[in-house]
């Protein structure tokens, strides 16, 4: 099957009903993209599929055909919501990153605190309790790259 | 400019953000092999016969037989085997193991096992099997209570909680010469290491390296060492790399749990408020074997009667078999389970007595000077009423007592604390170590601990940067690998920073005489490498009697207050928490951005354990072993949260830290539970779920 | 997983009659289809893949009805203007089904055909008398919502036929939904009611029964007495909970009552 994969087009030999998420790690090596339940459920396998954010572990390799797939290897190494992930603890063991990041990109412009809660309400942190999240992700749609404050002491 | 108390950039890179970060499922090997383990489905009994249906060319198969050394997956006591020889003592307890070059054929494989099935056990109340039993007594309680003016009894529960780390447990066993190496998602590479060591015999030389950890919460402390066998058995017996990894049915339905436990009170108390007696009894719910029901027990019982003092105190406590999966270390460790009693009745206490619960508490308090349960008198860094006063003066408690009555909200309050280190002589049983290796651009920590996303790379960094007097940039942190590493014991009991961070200050200080004045580099370039490694020097005042339960218990405390403010559908009994503000005491903060997310995490976990997160047992297993039905907090669930980080500093800790990642867990359920108390509720048990919710409000 | 057997259709008469002459089971967003085989419990091993079929994605007002078509997703239906302004209770429905990942995958029609007793949709057309638009090779039907479910996870439907689209009467009366679920996202339904207040209230009910429930004996007590009491006590004998892994009947019933009379309350000057 054929797609566009981070912008190249990618030709990969798997079965039809393959899972997207097993066709990304296994057949193209791509393993930013993780497996947290295979249900649909923690949205740790998230990807964009032409531009909406969808768990690969529930796609059809078929429906990928002709696509337009996009995944965390897709930002690259200096997109600045990476950055603000890590500096601002956004990430702490790091496994439901990608996806996170993967589903934080649909966010519109100037996004309320409810907006980020919604457009993230599929994707389990275990590790921060989601502040630190929302405050990277305010941060990036704010342009501010500052350090993060300490807390009130 | 000091690296200690500033949010400096993470030694973990940014890998975790762009994807490049390696988990055990992301490593692969030449030649490698699935593995997959093939477990009883009955909870007790014998194997009678196993059956395999399948075409068995490409698979390599092991049982019991295989294991070059013992049996034994070793942790206190030597009683839970590798694989089943013929008894089963819980369901999904592992008995075969099978590896394919093929994921699928390796899942499709059938194997029949025909059992004699014998009664199991399931209710800790009529367990006869104990596993550990403690008592702690100081002064006379029956006395005490047959004088008070007032007593108070009763019971507490709570269930079962699953870790649902997002990542799954999962090892890869590649062999090496004249042994194996296993990569995995682990806490505790030398708790594995030594497991191994006994499972594979002397003739099998065996490393352990941790891969990136996608979150532990002490569901990667014990565990790993049972899949980490069975992955190095296979790989012995194929001579090739084989991966484990746990779908998320399997890791919930297989490995450990938090003890459920049933804790009761009775508590004698003066018409003023103070406490005279306590009596308290605690029950946990071990499963199948003992694995860590002892130290869950030990911890469980020191903190059961609350950060509190009270000359008259007993605290009696069992953990019980029952042919269910072992339960095992979570975050906490037996204190969530005791405090929520505990923080529980004192709400009742108050309103028995009519009084204020704040005042109740702010009377009783554990202050600088008093005593403890186990007769350990607290000192300086004991901050009971730091974090009391500051949590009601915060959230304006006493008047949203008043102005939420008879409104749908509700807001309780919880006081707690916890013990870091290991418990008693525990640090001095485990002789950890730590080692500083001068490299030729600075220092390279080599210690055992872990990174599970606590941000262990970079606060041990801060640590040693400042201790040195060099740049926090020229400090790296090497791989746990158990060949290169020193042993600092395990990942867990909030001793990483506290002890390990201790160890790791003390080896800074020696290398900086060492170095006299020059940099690593200049050191470097004209006498080579040296590297400094030390044990840890408990504080010399520390006295405790293991026979007896006697001294001090913890080196020191770390205390929080919780404050839950919620609403309550009255419709649908749907508890909508607004908002949750902790204020919590942790000596100083190495780096307040990770500490930060140690208080929101924890706390967010322990929300889903007051409110959400219940495990469904059948027939000895758990039945509700997926995310769409095992259900933990989303954004929408999860409250704004208000932390406040007070310092009381501990002397004897790296800059004056104390531990903290566990803290955060013990106060959600109680101060939830106290809120729901506040609406009319009498919340007992948790998760206090809409179902039981509605059953309250009938009764 | 890759062991299932999908063919894609690239048209839907194509799909149609491959339903027929391949015995295969459509297969859209695979929401639940990859759950289910995830977890072992998929009966198919056959599928035709209906996903492309963009002339089944649309959704239009026509002068008597708003026309959904069976591969909208939840998405498509928050987006959009159409169902905003004729059926905003589906809307409040496609919010709180899982989250957006599902949302962006899930269709309506998945959704029907499913046949889950807890379908956050179905109390939605139950409650308006919407009516699915059958197709297959012979031709098309029309079934009324309420005569579609025969039992626990049973429909009317052939195996040759495919949901091309839900058609939604207009709807007289305000429209109420309400979700009762395991947490505040990504949730299973407890309990799922939508209703209509109009001259003749409407209200049916899901995950309390085998089938999505029309609560007629409750409807006609509203409209005939406008008593919300006996209204209660008939609600009782017409739902069915039962306790399962994520609730009980006992809680379900309650709670079932008391949305009931929150309803009624909150409907009540429309």
């Amino acid at each position: 099957m054929r797609f566009t994969l981070n912008g190249h087009v990618e030709e990969v030999d798997a079965p039809p009903a393959a899972r997207l998420l097993d066709v990304l790690r296994v057949n193209c090596g791509l393993t930013g993209t993780k497996e947290g339940c295979g249900e649909g459920e923690c949205g740790a396998c998230t990807v964009l599929l032409d531009g909406a954010p969808v768990c690969s572990c529930l796609v059809p390799a078929s429906q990928a055909e002709d696509a337009a797939v996009v995944t965390i290897e897709g930002l690259g190494d200096e997109h600045p919501l990476q950055h603000l992930f890590m500096n601002e603890v956004g990430a702490q063991c790091g496994i439901c990153t990608p996806g996170m990041i993967m589903a934080a990109l649909a966010l519109g412009p100037n996004p309320t605190l409810d907006d980020v809660k919604t457009a993230l309400a599929g994707n389990l942190c275990r590790c921060t309790g989601y502040g630190a999240i929302y405050r990277a992700v305010l941060k990036w749609k704010a342009g501010d790259m500052s350090p993060p404050s300490a807390a009130s002491v | 400019m000091p690296a200690v108390g500033s949010n400096v950039a993470r030694k973990d890179g940014i890998g975790k953000a762009t994807g490049r970060a390696l988990y055990a499922d992301d490593l692969t090997f030449p030649g490698m092999l699935h593995g997959r383990t093939v477990r009883s489905t009955i909870p007790c009994g014998r194997v009678r016969d196993i059956k395999l249906e399948f075409d068995q060319a490409g698979f390599t198969i092991a049982d019991h037989r295989d294991i070059p050394g013992r049996n034994v997956v070793a942790l206190i006591e030597d009683d839970q085997p590798l694989l089943v020889e013929r008894e089963v003592r819980h369901a999904a307890e592992p008995i075969l193991l099978l590896a394919h070059e093929n994921a699928e054929v390796l899942r499709a494989a059938r194997v029949e096992i025909t059992y004699d099935e014998q009664e199991p056990l399931f209710d800790p109340e009529l367990s006869t099997g104990l596993l550990k039993q403690i008592a702690i007594d100081k002064g006379d309680v029956d006395a005490a209570l047959s004088g008070a003016d007032l007593v108070v009894e009763g019971t507490y529960r709570t269930g079962h909680q699953e870790h649902v780390y997002i990542e799954t447990n999962g090892v890869i066993a590649v062999p090496e010469s004249g042994g194996i190496v296993v990569y995995g998602s682990l806490q505790c590479p030398f708790y594995a290491l030594k497991a191994l060591k006994g499972m594979l015999g002397p003739n099998v030389s065996v490393r352990v390296v941790q891969t990136e950890t996608g979150g532990g919460f002490g569901g990667k402390e014990e565990y790993p060492s049972m899949i980490a066998g069975h992955a190095a058995l296979l790989a012995l017996k194929s001579g090739r790399p084989v991966k484990i990894i746990y779908d998320r049915v399997e890791d919930m339905v297989a490995t450990t749990k938090r003890h459920p436990s049933i804790v009761r009170h009775r508590t004698g108390v003066a018409r003023d408020g103070k406490l005279v007696a306590m009596d308290i009894d605690v029950l946990l719910d071990g499963g199948a074997y003992v694995t860590l029901s002892p130290v869950v027990l030990s911890r469980g019982c020191i903190h059961a009667a609350g950060p509190y003092r009270c000359e008259n105190t007993r605290i009696h406590g069992r953990a019980v078999l029952t042919n269910t999966p072992p339960n095992g270390a979570f975050r906490g460790f037996g204190a969530p389970q005791t405090e929520f009693a505990a923080e529980v009745h004192m709400d009742r206490i108050a309103e028995a007595l009519g009084m204020d619960p704040v005042e109740l508490r702010a009377i009783n308090a554990l202050a600088p000077g008093d005593t403890t349960a186990t007769g350990q008198r607290l000192r300086e860094d004991a901050s009971a009423r730091l974090v009391l006063d500051e949590a009601v003066r915060r959230t304006d408690f006493r008047h949203k007592r008043e102005a939420y009555r008879g409104t749908n909200k509700g807001i309780g309050l919880s006081l707690f604390y916890h013990g870091a280190g290991f418990t008693g002589s525990g640090e001095q049983h485990l002789r950890p170590r730590a080692r500083l290796d001068l490299t030729p651009t600075g220092v390279r920590i080599a210690v055992g601990s872990t990174e599970i996303g606590q941000g262990t790379r970079t606060m041990h960094a801060q640590i040693v940067a400042d201790a040195l007097c060099i740049p926090y940039e020229s400090v790296e942190v090497a791989p746990p690998d158990t060949s290169v590493v020193a042993d600092s014991g395990p990942t867990v009991a909030s001793r990483t920073c506290m002890v390990v961070g201790k160890i790791l200050e003390e080896c800074a200080h020696e290398m900086r005489a060492r170095l006299a004045g020059s940099t690593p580099a200049a050191h470097y370039a004209e006498h080579g490498p040296f590297s400094v490694e030390r044990g840890y020097e408990p504080p010399d005042w520390i006295q405790w009697d293991d026979a007896t339960y006697r001294g001090d218990a913890y080196a020191t405390f770390a205390w929080g207050c919780d404050v839950a403010e919620l609403e309550l559908d009255p419709d649908t009994y749907e508890v909508r928490p607004i908002k949750l503000t902790a204020v919590q005491e942790f000596g100083r903060p190495i780096h307040p951005a990770l500490a930060l997310g140690q208080i929101e995490g924890g706390t967010a976990q322990g929300l889903g354990y007051a409110l959400l997160e219940r495990v469904v047992m059948k027939n000895g297993a758990m039945a509700n072993a997926q995310l769409t039905n095992y259900v933990i907090p989303t954004t929408l669930d999860t409250p704004e949260m208000d932390v406040v980080m007070v310092e009381n500093r501990y002397a004897g800790g790296p800059f004056g830290a104390k531990g903290l990642g566990e803290l955060p867990m013990d106060g959600p359920g109680p101060a939830v539970a106290n809120a729901l108390r506040h609406l009319g509720l009498d919340v007992r048990e948790i998760p206090a779920t809409p179902e039981l919710l509605a059953e309250c409000a009938s009764r | 997983m890759s062991e299932l057997d999908l063919k894609r259709a690239w048209s839907t008469s194509e799909a149609l009659r491959l339903l027929r002459d391949e015995q295969r089971t459509p297969v859209a967003g695979a929401t639940d289809v990859y759950v289910a085989a995830n977890f072992g419990t998929l009966t198919q091993r056959r599928f035709v893949d209906i996903w492309g079929l963009d002339e089944l994605r649309d959704i239009s007002l026509r002068i008597d009805a708003l026309v959904i078509g069976a591969l909208a997703t939840y998405a498509d239906v928050i987006r959009s203007p159409e169902v905003a302004i004729r059926l905003p209770m589906l809307i409040d429905a496609a919010r709180l089904v899982g989250g957006p990942q599902i949302q962006n995958r899930g269709t309506i029609g998945g959704n029907i055909a499913n046949a889950s007793p807890a379908g956050d949709t179905l109390p939605v057309f139950a409650a308006v008398d919407a009516v699915v638009v059958l197709r297959s090779v012979d031709g098309q039907r029309r079934v009324p919502f309420t005569s579609f479910y025969t039992g626990y996870r049973a429909t009317v439907m052939k195996p040759d036929e495919l949901i091309v689209a839900v058609e939604v009467p207009r709807v007289d009366g305000r429209q109420w939904f309400r979700k009762v679920g395991t947490r505040a996202a990504q949730a299973i339904s407890k309990i799922v009611v939508a209703g209509v207040r109009g001259a003749k209230p409407r209200i049916a009910y899901g995950s309390v029964a085998p089938t999505v429930v029309r609560a007629r004996e409750v409807e006609r007590v509203l409209a005939e007495r406008r008593d919300i009491d006996a209204a209660a006590a008939a609600l009782e004998r017409e739902i069915s909970p039962i306790d399962d892994l994520r609730s009980t009947e006992a809680y379900r019933r309650r709670v079932s009552v008391n949305l009931l009379r929150r309803f009624w309350s909150e409907t009540a000057g429309a």
